[in-house]
């Protein structure tokens, strides 16, 4: 069993790390402007796109000219995306006759798809009309990965850049990015996901009888085309309520393999840009080295408490302890490895697409996925996002280790200095700000607590799981939660608002800060930003200053559930 | 022996004379330190530093609540563990208070000093330079432009320019040093500075600063530490330390929700206690102590930096600029060899030569004296009255000097000239073949050739050599393997500038240069990004010294360099910048270790606080207790104890800094993080537990 888990998840990385170079070497040339081998396809469409947009692709923006695009375009996908989902009933592609939604829920769900953080408070296809899907959220899908991407070019462009004030032209970064990136990558995975059996039509819900005679709905609906993006795109928002555990979304572990692959590609293969449009590939080298270390190390944990037996069942049972294995919330198509590994992946990774329920893991591995999110969600983390949040813990490495070696701390060249940190920080710890308070609100009043399936610490995981996926962005939920309610959308409306633009505003401000350095020299008196020895720091400062804030909160949830369980206590 | 060389010496007397006296004082300064540290307990003061404000904040709550459960009879704690909670709480306060205050100490004693030089000045104003009379006035009245007259034993009253006179000055009271200086009008030595006496004759002094704008004020008010202003760096810093504060005060205040949620309640000496534990206290209660500290170890060098960002600049240094003749070199060249061309002895040649020095008063001249006496013990003539003695002294215009003698004619000097002066004297003189060759080969090798002759007899050439300072190579050795380029600056000819620079082991050097070049080769480096430094006194370098991130003018040098320096160097000591970067890089060092050594401890303390506060909550998560910790308020406690221990027990390292030995960025951290990073993690693990074992064992807890 081991062998075989271990082999697993070891073929899964050597895969993901052999499309790291191509893969990044190619989004590199799409953010510098060079030809791909997709230009004499797509240069026409783009120049298009310019003309009727009248984008002036000349123009190299200010950070604050940057980052008012990226708010302009994500505030007009808010008022849209509420707009259609509130009147959905009298537009086209209605096939169920699903009525309008509420306004906490339509702006709960706004902010959610553009946020990247797909957190879903409703039953998707007793919902969402197939139009508010495809016309709505799936668009968000493509703009809220765009967006993360955008953000972290402007901040690379500010290391790379010396004594300027330009962080480029956000409108034609965007552009590029969903015209050469997330679209290509998606048609083709719609296409082999309709070959592999999932669903892509504008068919009625199919009403069926089970062989017990029960009635049942079965739904239909273009499943395919939001099913690539939802993965590549790090977005998570499924189709169906079971998201990938549905066998219309995910249905064999081919698809499931794939899917894994999905998510992890950008966000793993944009060290490898970064590292390039550094001009040293093994900055980016090192930090997916640590991302990949500390991944492994979470992901192998929980695995190992899913196959652990049981304390509570183990002695009653006649199945020999050895093979019982936490099976519950789990499918049996892709059993333990595949699910502790997607589950592993998608809250380290901020896609929040689930295969398994998490709700129902063991005390140990439930915490884990919910410490993948606090972590600040930089372990390999959203498309962008989570390289742009990683730097920033970069920068702070650096700055605290770096003054160990008796010079003013720099990173690649550029010095750090106030703004810098105030940056850093702010954009590091404003999630954790949200997720904190609003967990101690939701935990003492009736609003909150009322909206809870379980007692006791594993209904607390509960509430500090659905407030961490929201400023995380993540957007799995640990289920027992009806969060479907007015004060649970807007308070998580809010941590999902906050923990996705109060970074990317301190990111933007980070990089027009640095983009009007000079840049230093490096010499044997500079700490060394690709060893061993920082890739060590580094993980150390995201384990303590992002995780270390939540280590109460943690006792309080998984580690003592955790105990009470190996003392004969559940829920 | 060179001035310089005597300078270096009476730099190390002056030295130990200060750690002297800063030993004797050191009774005194504790004392006063803590009186301070009381008075800074005025939050209105200690909120300039965040992080023990708000540990201020938690022990007046805690205070609050021990003195409400002292009047209910019936509380959810021991008294005992509240007060005991409550006076380490304080005594954490107290503690960072003292680190700061005991810094500061040391500058207000140096301060109070230099304010008996300045008490009571006056002076005699003068209407002309002509005027010797004048007129007594108070030093409050002088203006900038005033002339005032200062004769032998009196004290000069403001800052200014020698206009007219020398005079030898005891400039003791602002450096420490009390050999006497000479100070006299033009040139790089006429800057007076109020507050030091006039020895022997008398000078006028044009004045140059208003009151309170004199170099006595300004450091004054630097040493006392009134003007420091945090650095970017600390600012940065304390920005990270604020911000962690903030998130671990929101992460402790959030625990009481999450315990209600759960059914219990937590007490506020709990609450407070594990935010005290998780706050970075210990680099809190240091931060600045350790800037001050760093300002104080520059002025134990007798450098006076005019503000803290130079100091760290000097640390982030990357290119040094250094004058070779006094910094690299001693100022003067030495004899090394006498090399006689052919059918002449070595020993014939060292016997006319060190005749023709006999009255070169010059060290050139001495050294030849001593190379001849050391090499062939040949003593210095005593010469009769008898003897017929002509000097000849050296000129710029014939370019040699040498004595008639008896009849001889004696002659050393540059190689043309006496070639021509011995041509002169018999016209088919024949010139020795070798000659050129022995010339060449010992200005290839960048030494200076001193051709020497008797009559029309050319005997040899000495061979002149700029000799290393000693210690000079090591340092520049240091310097290199840190990654600074040392760039030699020298008006010698590139053949030369070469051979030195081969010896002394700089990176690179800039051959007959003049002094405004400085200034270019610091904006070429600053454009690429170099953070360059350098030292300088004539009015030549001041652009260069305004320019350049660390500059550090000399005291001896004149006033416009001395205004464009953003470091003065009391002892005039050229390569006292590399004692100032070596400062600088402490100062960072000694941060940084701190603060990781101060983060790092949150695991432990976690370990010790949170099985404490949650056990009541669920009763399992005792299991998490690994410390074996006696009771729950038995760790809180303890935990609170250390962190407050730890701060006095740090005190001697922020104010000495860690260590530094030059090192590469990779050696350096693999060291601090060994010590201070693991360290931190473990220590308080160790320091935890023992403290919980005699807590136990006296029943404090």
């Amino acid at each position: 069993m081991l062998i075989k888990s271990v082999a697993e998840i070891a073929f899964f990385f050597i895969i993901l790390l052999a499309l790291v170079k191509p893969f990044g070497n190619f989004m590199y040339k799409v953010f510098n402007g060079d030809k791909t081998f997709l230009t004499p396809l797509l240069s026409i469409p783009e120049k298009i796109i310019y003309k009727i947009s009248g984008v002036d692709t000349e123009e190299d923006q200010s950070w604050k000219k940057y980052f008012g695009g990226v708010i302009l375009i994500n505030l007009i996908g808010i008022i849209f995306l509420i707009l259609v989902q509130m009147f959905q009933a009298i537009l086209p592609l209605n096939t169920q006759n699903l009525p309008n939604t509420s306004f906490h829920l339509a702006l709960n769900t706004a902010v959610s798809f553009v946020t990247n953080t797909n957190w879903q408070s409703y039953v998707p296809e007793a919902t969402m009309s197939y139009f508010t899907q495809m016309l709505g959220l799936t668009v968000q899908n493509f703009l809220s990965a765009a967006t993360g991407m955008i953000v972290l070019v402007a901040l690379i462009r500010g290391f790379v850049r010396k004594e300027s004030k330009h962080l480029g032209n956000c409108w034609v970064d965007l552009t590029r990015c969903v015209l050469y990136i997330l679209l290509p990558i998606s048609i083709v995975s719609a296409v082999f996901f309709i070959s592999q059996g999932v669903p892509n039509n504008f068919n009625q819900y199919t009403d069926a009888t089970t062989i017990e005679g029960a009635k049942q709905f079965i739904s239909q609906g273009p499943m395919a085309s939001q099913e690539a993006i939802k993965m590549i795109g790090t977005n998570g928002g499924g189709f169906l309520n079971a998201n990938s555990a549905h066998p219309f979304e995910n249905p064999s572990p081919l698809t499931n393999f794939f899917q894994m692959l999905m998510m992890a590609l950008i966000p793993a293969s944009l060290t490898y840009t970064f590292g390039k449009m550094v001009n040293n590939t093994k900055q980016g080298w090192a930090i997916l080295t640590a991302m990949l270390i500390v991944l492994i190390s979470i992901t192998g944990v929980i695995t190992y408490s899913e196959f652990a037996p049981n304390t509570l069942i183990s002695h009653i049972s006649d199945i020999d302890p050895n093979n019982q294995f936490n099976f519950e919330g789990k499918e049996t198509r892709f059993g333990i490895t595949q699910s502790t590994l997607f589950a592993g992946l998608t809250t380290s990774i901020s896609a929040g697409a689930v295969n398994s329920m998490h709700d129902s893991y063991s005390p140990l591995g439930g915490m884990l996925t919910m410490f993948n999110i606090e972590l600040g969600e930089v372990i390999l983390g959203g498309t962008g996002t989570g390289l742009y949040i990683m730097l920033l813990f970069a920068i702070l490495t650096v700055f605290i280790a770096g003054l160990m070696v008796g010079r003013t701390p720099e990173y690649l060249g550029k010095k750090i200095g106030p703004i810098e940190m105030q940056s850093v920080v702010l954009g590091v710890l404003a999630p954790s700000i949200f997720i904190l308070v609003l967990t101690a609100i939701a935990s003492i009043i009736p609003q909150g607590t009322s909206a809870l399936n379980n007692a006791g610490a594993h209904g607390f995981s509960e509430i500090l799981y659905a407030y961490s996926s929201a400023a995380g962005n993540n957007g799995s939920a640990f289920a027992g939660l009806s969060a479907n309610t007015v004060f649970w959308n807007l308070t998580l409306t809010l941590a999902m608002f906050g923990g996705r633009f109060i970074p990317i505003f301190f990111v933007m401000r980070l990089a027009g800060s640095l983009v009007e350095k000079k840049y230093i020299p490096t010499s044997v008196g500079t700490f060394p930003t690709t060893g061993l020895t920082f890739v060590i720091l580094l993980i150390g400062v995201v384990i303590i200053v992002g995780g270390l804030t939540f280590f109460p909160a943690l006792t309080l949830s998984g580690v003592a559930e955790h105990f009470q369980l190996l003392s004969g206590k559940a829920f | 022996m060179s001035k310089i060389l005597e300078k270096e010496n009476q730099t190390n007397n002056s030295q130990n004379n200060n750690e002297k006296k800063t030993k004797l004082l050191q009774a005194d300064l504790v004392k006063d330190a803590l009186i301070n540290s009381i008075k800074k307990l005025n939050p209105v003061e200690l909120v300039k530093n965040p992080v023990i404000f708000c540990v201020e904040l938690g022990a007046i709550l805690t205070t609050i609540f021990l003195i409400t459960n002292l009047v209910q009879s019936n509380h959810d704690e021991s008294l005992l563990f509240t007060s005991q909670i409550t006076i380490w709480l304080w005594f954490t306060v107290i503690f960072a208070n003292f680190a700061e205050a005991i810094a500061e100490s040391r500058g207000k004693a140096q301060a109070d000093s230099l304010r008996k030089s300045k008490k009571d000045l006056n002076a005699k104003k003068i209407t002309s330079i002509e005027d010797r009379i004048g007129q007594i006035v108070d030093a409050s009245v002088l203006r900038k432009g005033d002339l005032i007259l200062v004769e032998a034993g009196s004290v000069i009253a403001a800052d200014g320019e020698v206009i007219k006179g020398v005079a030898s000055i005891d400039e003791s009271a602002i450096t420490g040093e009390s050999a006497p200086v000479i100070r006299e009008s033009g040139g790089d030595r006429s800057a007076v500075i109020a507050g030091t006496r006039v020895l022997s004759d008398w000078i006028v002094v044009g004045v140059r600063s208003n009151p309170g704008e004199s170099f006595l004020d300004k450091m004054i008010e630097l040493v006392e530490g009134a003007v420091r202003q945090k650095t970017p760096n600390e600012i940065a810093l304390s920005i990270l330390l604020i911000s962690l504060t903030i998130v671990f005060l929101l992460a402790t205040a959030t625990v009481q929700p999450y315990v209600i949620y759960a059914g219990k309640s937590s007490t506020i000496t709990k609450l407070v206690s594990l935010f005290v534990a998780l706050a970075p206290t210990t680099i809190g209660a240091l931060l600045s102590a350790i800037g001050i500290a760093g300002m104080n170890r520059l002025l134990q060098i007798n450098v006076l930096a005019f503000s803290g960002r130079s100091v760290e600049a000097s640390g982030d240094v990357d290119i040094v600029i250094l004058d070779k003749t006094g910094t690299i070199t001693l100022g003067n060249r030495q004899a090394a060899e006498f090399i006689p061309v052919k059918n002449i002895t070595e020993k014939e040649l060292a016997e006319v030569a060190q005749f023709a020095s006999l009255s070169d008063e010059t060290p050139e001249g001495r050294s030849v004296v001593i190379l001849a006496k050391e090499r062939f013990n040949i003593r210095e003539h005593n010469l009769g009255e008898k003897d017929n003695l002509v000097f000849v002294p050296f000129t710029a215009n014939s370019r040699m000097s040498g004595v008639d003698f008896n009849g001889d004619v004696i002659r050393k000097g540059a190689t043309d000239s006496v070639i021509e002066f011995v041509k002169s004297l018999k016209k088919d003189t024949v010139i020795p073949e070798d000659l050129k060759a022995i010339v060449e080969k010992i200005s290839r090798s960048g030494g200076t050739p001193l051709v020497v002759s008797k009559n029309n007899q050319i005997m040899g050439v000495i061979y002149l050599k700029d000799i290393l300072k000693g210690g000079i190579k090591e340092k520049i050795q240091g310097l290199n393997y840190v990654g600074i380029k040392t760039i030699m600056v020298t008006g010698d000819n590139p053949l030369t500038a070469a051979a030195i620079s081969a010896e002394a082991g700089v990176s690179d050097f800039v051959a007959e240069a003049k002094p405004e070049d400085k200034l270019d080769l610091i904006k070429k480096y600053q454009a690429q990004g170099h953070m360059v430094a350098m030292i300088g006194d004539g009015t030549n370098d001041a652009p260069a010294l305004a320019q350049a991130d660390v500059g550090v003018a000399m005291n001896t040098g004149t006033a416009a360099a001395r205004e464009a320096g953003n470091m003065l160097d009391l002892d005039s000591n050229p390569s006292k910048l590399i004692q100032v970067i070596e400062v600088g890089k402490k100062i960072l060092i000694t941060r940084g270790s701190l603060t990781t050594f101060s983060i790092a401890n949150d695991i432990a303390k976690y370990f010790a606080i949170l099985p404490a506060m949650f056990s009541a909550v669920y009763p399992e998560l005792s299991s998490m207790n690994i410390m074996y910790l006696s009771s729950p308020e038995s760790a809180v406690l303890s935990a609170i104890i250390f962190n407050a221990l730890v701060i006095p027990a740090l005190i001697p390292l922020a104010l000495k800094g860690v260590d530094y030995k030059p090192a590469t960025a990779t050696e350096l951290l693999r060291k601090n993080l060994l010590v201070y990073g693991l360290g931190g993690i473990i220590s308080p693990f160790i320091g935890i537990k023992i403290i919980d074992l005699v807590v136990s064992f006296l029943h404090l807890a």
